[in-house]
C-alpha cells in the first residue's frame, strides 16, 4: 500500500467516525431550542425533563463530535500537504471562519448549558440553546461550503506561484517557481461570495442539514419508541414520539425532493460523478438502473433491473424517455471514478431515503387514535431505523467523495452550446484541464512514509473502535436510566450562609453519592 | 495596505491566538498534569476535574482556530510544519482526544477501576500533549532539514533532540505551575492549602528547566537572539519576563495568588513571543539551507486572502471575546459540584 492510498483510508475512517456526532448534535441542537422554547414559554415540567434528558445525551455526543473534530482539521495538513498548499488560500478561509464564527460560539455556549443552569436567568439560559443549536449549524455550513467548491469549484483563478529572482543587476524578480521542471500552481480566491456560493453549495447545504435533522429526529423516534415498548417512563416518551415523527417526515420528504434536484446539478457539473452513480456506460437515452452488479471489465451492469429511459426523465424531466445522457464511455479511464463505491453507497441512500418516508408515514398513520403503542413490530422498527438513518447519511457522503475521483479539487467541464454534450477532443473523449483541478494521487504529503502511515491507520482504528464501545456503554446506559423527574430546587444560598464553604462542597457531594456519585 | 505589511500583520494576529491557547488550555493542561498528586479524594478529584469543566472545551477552539488560519493565511507553512511533525501531531491528537473524553466519562460510573482507569488517561493526555508542544517549539527552533518544495527530509528521530526534549520538560514544568495557581484559585479549604506546596515545587522545577533551556538557546541555538543586536528594545521582553517569574513567588507570599495567576498568563506571553521573535520572519527555518526556509512572505497567501480574512477577525473576534468573557464571569468563583458536573 502506497501513502495515498494509506491516507485515504485514514481519512474516510476518521471522517465516517467523526461524521456519527455533528448530524447527532445538529439535529438534536435544533430539537432542544424547540422543547427549551416551550418550556421558556409554558413551564410546564414534561419540557423541563425532556430538556434535561436530551441535554445530558447531547453533551455526551458533542464531546466526541470536537474531539474526533480536531483530527480533521489536522489531516489536512499532516496527511494532505500537497493539497493544502493547492487550496489553502480558498480553502483555509472557510475553514478559519468555522472556528471563529462557529467553534467558539457552540463551545462557549455548551459551557452554559451543559453547567449553568442553576447559575445564569432563563432567558439567558434559553439564548445559549439557541447559540449552541446555530454555531454547530454555522460549523456545517463553512465545511460544505469548502467542500462544495471542491466539487465545482467557483469564484477563483489557478495562478503560478511566483517566488523572488535575482538578476544581474543586484536586483530580483518575481518568476514563476519551477522545481523538478514543474511550474508550481495553486487557487487564489478572486471574488469571495462566488467561492461562497459555488454553483452545488446551498443544495448540498440544504441536503446536509435535513439529513442532520432526520438523524436528530430518528434518534428521539428511536429512544421514545423503545421506552413505549418497555413501557416506561410513558407521557415523556408519547410525547416525543409524536413530536419527532412530524419533524422526520418533514425532514425525509424535503431530503428526497431536494435530492432529486440536487443529482441533477451533479449531472451538469460533474457527470462522471452521476455515471458512476448509475453505472451508466454509454452516452444515449439512458435507463434507470434499480438494481444491478456493475461489471467494469464488460462496461455493462449484470443482472439489472431497470426502468427503460427512466435516467433520461430524471436528469431532464424528460416526459419522452428519450433525451441522450454522457455515459462513463466518455471519460479516459483514468478520468472515472471507480464504480462499485459509489453505484451501491448512492442506492443505500436512496433506498433508506425511501424507506424513511413509508415508516413515517405508518407511524403517523398508527399514531392515530393514541394506539401506537399496541403496534410492536412499527415500534421496534423505529427503535432500530436510526441505525439505518446513520448509515443513509454516510453513505451519501461515500457517494459524493468517491464520485469525485480521480480528483480532489475537480476541474471545470465544458459542455457544446446546446448542453446535450461534453465538448470532445478527436478521439471523442473528454479531456479536463488538468492544471485547473488537482488529482488525489498528487494530493498526498511527500513527508510522510508508508510506514508512518500505516502506525498512525492502525492506532486510529484502536482509539476509535474503543471509543465506540464506550459511547455506546455510556449511551446505553443513560438510556436506561432514562428521564429523571426533577430535583427540588437546590439549597445553594441561605441554608449554606453560615457553612465554611468546605462544608458546602461535601454536603453537596454527600447528596450525589447516594445518587451515582456524579453526573448520570 | 502593501503585502508585506499584512504578512507581518497576520503573523501577529498568529501569535495572539497562540498566546491565548498557551494561556487558556495552557492551565487546563496544568491541572491534568497535577490531577493525579494533588487530589487524593474521589471528590477531590472531582473538583480538579471540574475546575476546568465548563471551560477547556471554548480553550482548545484557540488551537483549532490558530491552524485554521495558519492553513489559510499560510499555507506553504501550513502543510510543511504539520506533514513534518507526522506523528507527533497525530500522537498530540490522541492526548487531547484522552484529555476530552476522561472528562466526559470518567464520572459516568461509580466503580472506582472505571475512575482511576480515566483518572491515568487524563493525567496522560495532558502531559502528553504538554510535552509534545514543547517539543514542536524545540524543534522549530532548530529548523528542520527541508526539500526545495518544503517538504520535511529528516525522520522522527532527527527532531527527537536533547533541546527539543528539554524543551518539552520545560513547558510540563511552565504549565504545571500555571495550572496549580489556577486550581490554587478555584478551591478552597485542605485541599487549597496541599496545592500551596505544589505551587511552590513547580515553581522551582518551572525556574530550573527555565534557567537550563535559556542558557542552552542562547549559547547553542542561534537564532533565539538573532534579532536583538538590530532592535535592542527587543531585550524589554525578556527583562519583563524576569520581573513576571520573580513576581510569582513574592505574590504567593503576600497571599495574592490572583497576581501570581496575572504573572504567569505574562510569563507565558512573554516566552511565546520570545519563541517567534528568534524565527521571524521564517515560520519553518530550513537547517539544511536557509533559502529554502519557509517564511511569511514566501509562504503567504495572496493579498486578498489575508485582507479578507482580517474582516472576518474584525467581525469574529468582538464576538469571541465577549462571550468569552461572558462564560468566565459565569463560572467565576470556587468550583462547586453540582448536578450538572463530571
Amino acid at each position: 500500500m502506497d501513502v495515498v492510498l494509506l491516507s485515504r483510508l485514514q481519512f474516510a475512517f476518521t471522517i465516517m467516525f467523526h461524521y456519527i456526532f455533528p448530524p447527532l448534535t445538529i439535529g438534536l441542537g435544533v430539537i432542544l431550542a424547540y422543547l427549551e422554547t416551550r418550556y421558556y414559554l409554558t413551564k410546564k415540567p414534561i419540557f423541563a425533563i425532556a430538556c434535561q434528558f436530551w441535554t445530558k445525551i447531547f453533551v455526551l455526543n458533542f464531546a466526541i463530535g470536537v474531539s474526533s473534530g480536531i483530527v480533521m482539521e489536522f489531516q489536512f495538513g499532516t496527511n494532505w500537504a500537497t493539497y493544502s498548499r493547492f487550496v489553502g488560500d480558498v480553502f483555509g478561509s472557510a475553514l478559519a471562519a468555522e472556528g471563529i464564527f462557529a467553534f467558539f460560539l457552540e463551545s462557549g455556549f455548551l459551557a452554559i448549558v451543559a453547567f449553568g443552569r442553576d447559575k445564569v436567568s432563563a432567558g439567558l439560559y434559553l439564548f445559549s440553546m439557541y447559540m449552541v443549536a446555530l454555531g454547530s449549524i454555522f460549523s456545517s455550513i463553512w465545511i460544505v461550503v469548502a467542500n462544495s467548491w471542491q466539487q465545482t469549484p467557483a469564484g477563483h483563478h489557478i495562478v503560478e506561484i511566483l517566488r523572488p529572482s535575482p538578476l544581474a543587476d543586484g536586483t530580483t524578480e518575481m518568476v514563476p517557481w519551477v522545481v523538478d521542471g514543474i511550474v508550481q500552481r495553486r487557487a487564489e480566491i478572486v471574488d469571495f461570495w462566488a467561492m461562497i456560493f459555488n454553483p452545488s453549495t446551498v443544495q448540498r447545504l440544504s441536503h446536509v442539514l435535513l439529513g442532520c435533522a432526520a438523524v436528530g429526529g430518528f434518534f428521539v423516534l428511536s429512544i421514545s419508541a423503545y421506552y413505549i415498548l418497555k413501557n416506561k417512563h410513558l407521557e415523556f416518551a408519547k410525547h416525543s414520539f409524536k413530536g419527532a415523527l412530524f419533524f422526520s417526515l418533514a425532514a425525509s420528504l424535503g431530503l428526497a425532493i431536494g435530492g432529486h434536484t440536487q443529482a441533477q446539478h451533479v449531472y451538469k457539473n460533474q457527470p462522471a460523478k452521476l455515471a458512476a452513480f448509475e453505472g451508466h456506460y454509454t452516452t444515449g437515452r439512458a435507463d434507470l438502473n434499480l438494481i444491478g452488479w456493475p461489471n467494469e471489465r464488460e462496461e455493462r451492469i449484470d443482472y439489472e433491473v431497470s426502468i427503460p429511459g427512466g435516467l433520461s426523465f430524471m436528469v431532464f424531466d424528460d416526459l419522452t424517455f428519450s433525451k441522450p445522457v454522457v455515459g462513463l464511455d466518455r471519460f479516459r479511464p483514468e478520468d472515472r471514478p471507480p464504480l462499485l463505491i459509489p453505484f451501491f453507497s448512492w442506492r443505500l441512500m436512496v433506498g433508506i431515503g425511501g424507506v424513511m418516508i413509508g415508516l413515517c408515514v405508518m407511524g403517523l398513520f398508527f399514531s392515530r387514535n393514541e394506539n401506537i403503542s399496541k403496534n410492536r413490530p412499527i415500534l421496534w422498527a423505529f427503535v432500530f431505523a436510526i441505525g439505518f438513518v446513520m448509515a443513509s447519511n454516510q453513505s451519501g457522503w461515500i457517494a459524493a467523495e468517491v464520485g469525485r475521483q480521480p480528483w480532489t479539487v475537480h476541474p471545470p467541464v465544458l459542455w457544446n452550446d446546446s448542453v446535450t454534450d461534453l465538448v470532445t477532443a478527436a478521439d471523442g473523449l473528454y479531456h479536463y484541464d488538468e492544471t485547473l483541478g488537482l488529482r488525489t494521487s498528487k494530493s498526498f504529503s511527500t513527508a510522510v512514509s508508508v510506514a508512518e502511515a500505516k502506525t498512525s491507520l492502525i492506532l486510529f482504528a484502536i482509539l476509535y473502535a474503543a471509543l465506540t464501545a464506550v459511547w455506546i456503554m455510556v449511551l446505553d446506559r443513560k438510556i436506561r436510566t432514562g428521564p429523571e423527574p426533577l430535583q427540588a430546587a437546590s439549597d445553594s444560598g441561605a441554608s449554606g450562609v453560615a457553612q465554611a464553604a468546605i462544608d458546602r462542597q461535601h454536603a453537596r457531594l454527600n447528596m450525589k453519592e447516594n445518587d451515582q456519585g456524579g453526573a448520570s | 495596505m502593501s503585502s508585506e505589511l499584512l504578512c507581518i500583520i497576520w503573523f501577529i494576529i498568529l501569535n495572539v491566538l497562540l498566546i491565548g491557547y498557551a494561556i487558556l488550555d495552557g492551565f487546563d493542561l496544568g491541572v491534568g498534569i497535577l490531577h493525579p498528586f494533588v487530589a487524593q479524594t474521589d471528590q477531590e478529584r472531582r473538583l480538579v476535574m471540574n475546575s476546568i469543566g465548563p471551560l477547556w472545551d471554548g480553550n482548545e477552539v484557540w488551537l483549532v482556530t490558530f491552524g485554521g488560519a495558519l492553513f489559510a493565511m499560510f499555507p506553504n507553512a501550513y502543510a510543511s510544519i504539520f506533514s513534518a511533525f507526522y506523528l507527533p501531531f497525530v500522537l498530540l491528537l490522541f492526548a487531547l482526544i484522552f484529555r476530552a473524553i476522561s472528562l466526559e466519562f470518567r464520572s459516568k460510573r461509580a466503580n472506582p477501576l472505571w475512575r482511576n482507569f480515566w483518572d491515568i488517561l487524563f493525567f496522560t493526555g495532558s502531559t502528553l500533549a504538554a510535552f509534545l508542544f514543547g517539543v514542536a517549539v524545540g524543534a522549530v527552533m532548530q529548523g528542520l532539514k527541508l526539500s526545495e518544495l518544503g517538504d520535511y527530509e529528516g525522520t522522527l528521530l532527527d527532531m527527537l533532540s536533547g533541546f527539543s526534549i528539554s524543551v518539552g520538560l520545560f513547558t510540563v514544568a511552565l504549565l504545571a505551575m500555571h495550572g496549580s495557581i489556577y486550581l490554587y484559585l478555584k478551591t478552597e479549604g485542605d485541599l487549597q492549602q496541599r496545592l500551596f506546596n505544589w505551587m511552590k515545587r513547580t515553581y522551582y522545577m518551572f525556574l530550573a528547566l527555565f534557567v537550563f533551556v535559556t542558557l542552552w538557546s542562547v549559547f547553542f541555538v542561534p537564532a533565539s537572539l538573532q534579532h536583538f543586536g538590530e532592535y535592542p528594545i527587543l531585550w524589554l521582553v525578556p527583562v519583563l519576563n524576569i520581573l513576571a517569574i520573580a513576581n510569582i513567588p513574592r505574590a504567593l507570599k503576600k497571599q495574592k495568588p490572583f497576581y501570581a495567576f496575572i504573572n504567569s498568563c505574562c510569563v507565558i506571553s512573554a516566552l511565546v513571543f520570545l519563541f517567534s521573535a528568534a524565527l521571524f520572519p521564517d515560520l519553518l527555518p530550513a537547517s539544511n539551507n536557509p533559502a529554502l526556509s519557509i517564511n511569511i512572505y514566501n509562504a503567504a497567501s495572496s493579498t486578498l486572502t489575508q485582507k479578507i480574512g482580517l474582516i472576518i477577525v474584525a467581525i469574529g473576534m468582538p464576538m469571541v471575546i465577549s462571550y468569552t468573557i461572558l462564560i468566565y464571569w459565569t463560572f467565576r468563583g470556587k468550583v462547586e459540584l453540582t448536578e450538572s458536573s463530571y
